[in-house]
């Protein structure tokens, strides 16, 4: 009976330990949510608005604009997460092998990208992929290729740009999340296998994946949600999402429709939850396609 | 065994590759800002005599001192902010666990997903109507109770010994005491963790900043090198300096705490 008043009480603690965070993110997340999901329904310039229904979603099929956008960031999508994802995973399970030698030089050096700034490294990129740049005549004097690539002024290449630098700058960083994820591994599972004369490559697809299938869904996940929101490095390294738009990406979409031109704040808010519908859609098919691999 | 030492070899090869690329835009950094404009632009790899130019042409163009006073007040407070609001909160979720509470927290980790592009336009509008546009204020108050570090607290809390708050409740003391003088000692690396990473991410960011910090007056650093970036023709010598001095804040809270972040980040992974 003197259990419940008690209990009630460490309840209420609780509760003084997360309102801080609660209160302010109920008045700065929440609540723009749901504004920006009426506000979404809403049409008309500036402050002006009048409630419009769908009128935005058909305005989003009309846009030629809009598709070329949700195009390009498509494909940062799907050719630039498996890469990362891919290297970063094989660089953790090699600096994971506690007999290599400089170890931890190779995995401070690997993950130093990810200290800079995405301002600060959209000024490196753009000044080593120049016309006449260093990465060009570098490229030259190994003959890889004869003239110089017009990395920036060229819509396909100014793409490739932008993937690699997004490359450089996070594959350290999910590097660690699988390192991390690497040490909860048991060694006497990889000590039995080699016993068994089970071969290198057979160990890392029947224990480390299944085992690091968690990781790997996680830093998946963010990597989308952090590609479908790219904005610093096309608003910075090609200068505007240029040339002729081939780098405009959603978000530097939504920014110009609000804080460019008169702003259609309603529009700009249909347009950012085509994002969120990304990401929720994105985010259920990888745990789909997780949870399948796992029954099979 | 030779073929063994092959693949040793071609190991260390791809490594140092790896690790070549990785560092060779900071050392392109260090030495762009001692050469000309043109020189960068040629791809020059050897330093130059330009620094002392650049840095002068650095200073004509913008007010340095401001620049850094401004992005290091958003940054201190904002991560001191954060680690109080989100560790509290992150704490409190793990320890007091009730039905409610995880309906709550469950909210929140759904809430993570939705990308800052679909809140940006409503927060504007909120901080117009509050006055706080182009004050410091606007930047940092949207960032302090993050979702993301509350989440990270909560997962660490978990390997915090629950013999220690038992043990502290029988001696009398009270649940803000023992956060205080028990939890936050013994969290130490998870903090240390915690710290970079919200320190980077207050000191980098960029696109909330872009739309709220509207005159020099409040600009910070990293806005400063971006407009100087996105000029007609930048002059990257000075762009260099200017993205030199951006970097090694970051670059030095990294290497003091970097024995800590491995640790914490571990730690909260287990």
């Amino acid at each position: 009976m003197a259990q419940a008043p008690n209990k009630r009480k460490t309840d209420l603690t609780g509760w003084w330990f997360t309102s801080p965070a609660l209160i302010l993110l109920s008045l700065f997340l929440f609540y723009p949510i749901v504004s920006s999901l009426w506000m979404s329904l809403q049409i008309g310039k500036g402050m002006n608005l009048s409630f419009g229904g769908f009128a935005n979603i058909y305005r989003l099929t009309q846009d030629p604009v809009f598709i070329h956008a949700l195009l390009n960031t498509l494909t940062f999508l799907v050719v630039q997460v498996p890469i990362m994802i891919t290297l970063a995973l094989l660089l953790a399970v090699t600096l994971n092998d506690s007999k290599l030698w400089g170890r931890s030089f190779f995995r401070t050096a690997i993950f130093l990208p990810c200290v800079t700034s995405l301002v600060a490294y959209s000024v490196l990129f753009k000044s080593m992929f120049a016309a006449d740049g260093v990465i060009n005549s570098f490229l030259q004097t190994l003959h890889v290729i004869s003239s110089p690539i017009p990395w920036l002024a060229d819509p396909f290449w100014a793409k490739i740009v932008i993937i690699l630098a997004i490359t450089w700058r996070w594959t350290g960083y999910n590097m660690i999340f699988f390192l991390a994820a690497l040490q909860n591994i048991d060694p006497s599972i990889y000590e039995a296998a080699r016993i068994d004369g089970i071969p290198a490559w057979a160990r890392f697809w029947k224990i480390t994946l299944p085992a690091l299938k968690p990781v790997i869904l996680f830093t998946t996940v963010t990597s989308t949600i952090g590609t479908l929101q790219l904005f610093d490095e096309v608003n910075n390294i090609p200068t505007l999402g240029g040339p002729a738009d081939s780098t405009l990406t959603l978000s530097l979409y939504i920014y110009y429709l609000s804080f460019r031109f008169m702003p259609s704040f309603g529009y700009a808010a249909t347009v950012s939850y085509v994002i969120v519908a990304l990401v929720v859609v994105l985010s259920f098919l990888q745990f789909l396609i997780a949870r399948e691999k796992q029954t099979s | 065994m030779k073929p063994h030492y092959l693949q040793r070899g071609l190991i260390y090869v791809v490594l140092l590759l790896a690790a070549y690329i990785s560092v060779f835009p900071f050392f392109w950094m260090i030495v762009g800002s001692t050469n000309t404009m043109a020189d960068i632009l040629k791809g020059k790899t050897s330093f130059g005599n330009a620094l002392t130019n650049n840095i002068t042409h650095l200073l004509e163009q913008v007010d340095l001192p401001l620049l850094f006073w401004n992005s290091a007040k958003i940054a201190v407070i904002a991560t001191a902010l954060t680690m109080v609001i989100s560790s509290l909160a992150g704490y409190g979720f793990e320890i007091f666990k009730t039905r409610m509470s995880e309906r709550v927290f469950a909210l929140l980790l759904a809430m993570l997903s939705i990308p800052f592009a679909a809140i940006m336009i409503p927060l504007f509008i909120t901080m117009a109507q509050l006055h706080l546009i182009n004050t410091h204020m606007a930047v940092i108050i949207p960032t302090v109770a993050s979702i993301f570090i509350i989440f990270y607290f909560r997962q660490a809390t978990k390997s915090f010994p629950s013999e220690l708050r038992d043990a502290a409740l029988v001696d009398g003391l009270k649940e803000w005491q023992i956060f205080l003088y028990i939890y936050l000692p013994v969290m130490r690396s998870t903090y240390a963790a915690a710290t970079i990473i919200i320190f980077m991410a207050n000191w980098n960011n960029y696109l909330w900043p872009l739309i709220v910090l509207q005159t020099n007056e409040t600009k910070t650093l990293t806005l400063a090198v971006a407009s100087l970036l996105t000029a007609y023709t930048p002059d990257f010598g000075m762009v260099m300096v200017a993205t030199t001095l951006a970097t090694l804040p970051t670059l030095f809270i990294f290497f003091a705490l970097q024995k800590q972040f491995v640790q914490g980040l571990l730690g909260s992974a287990k």
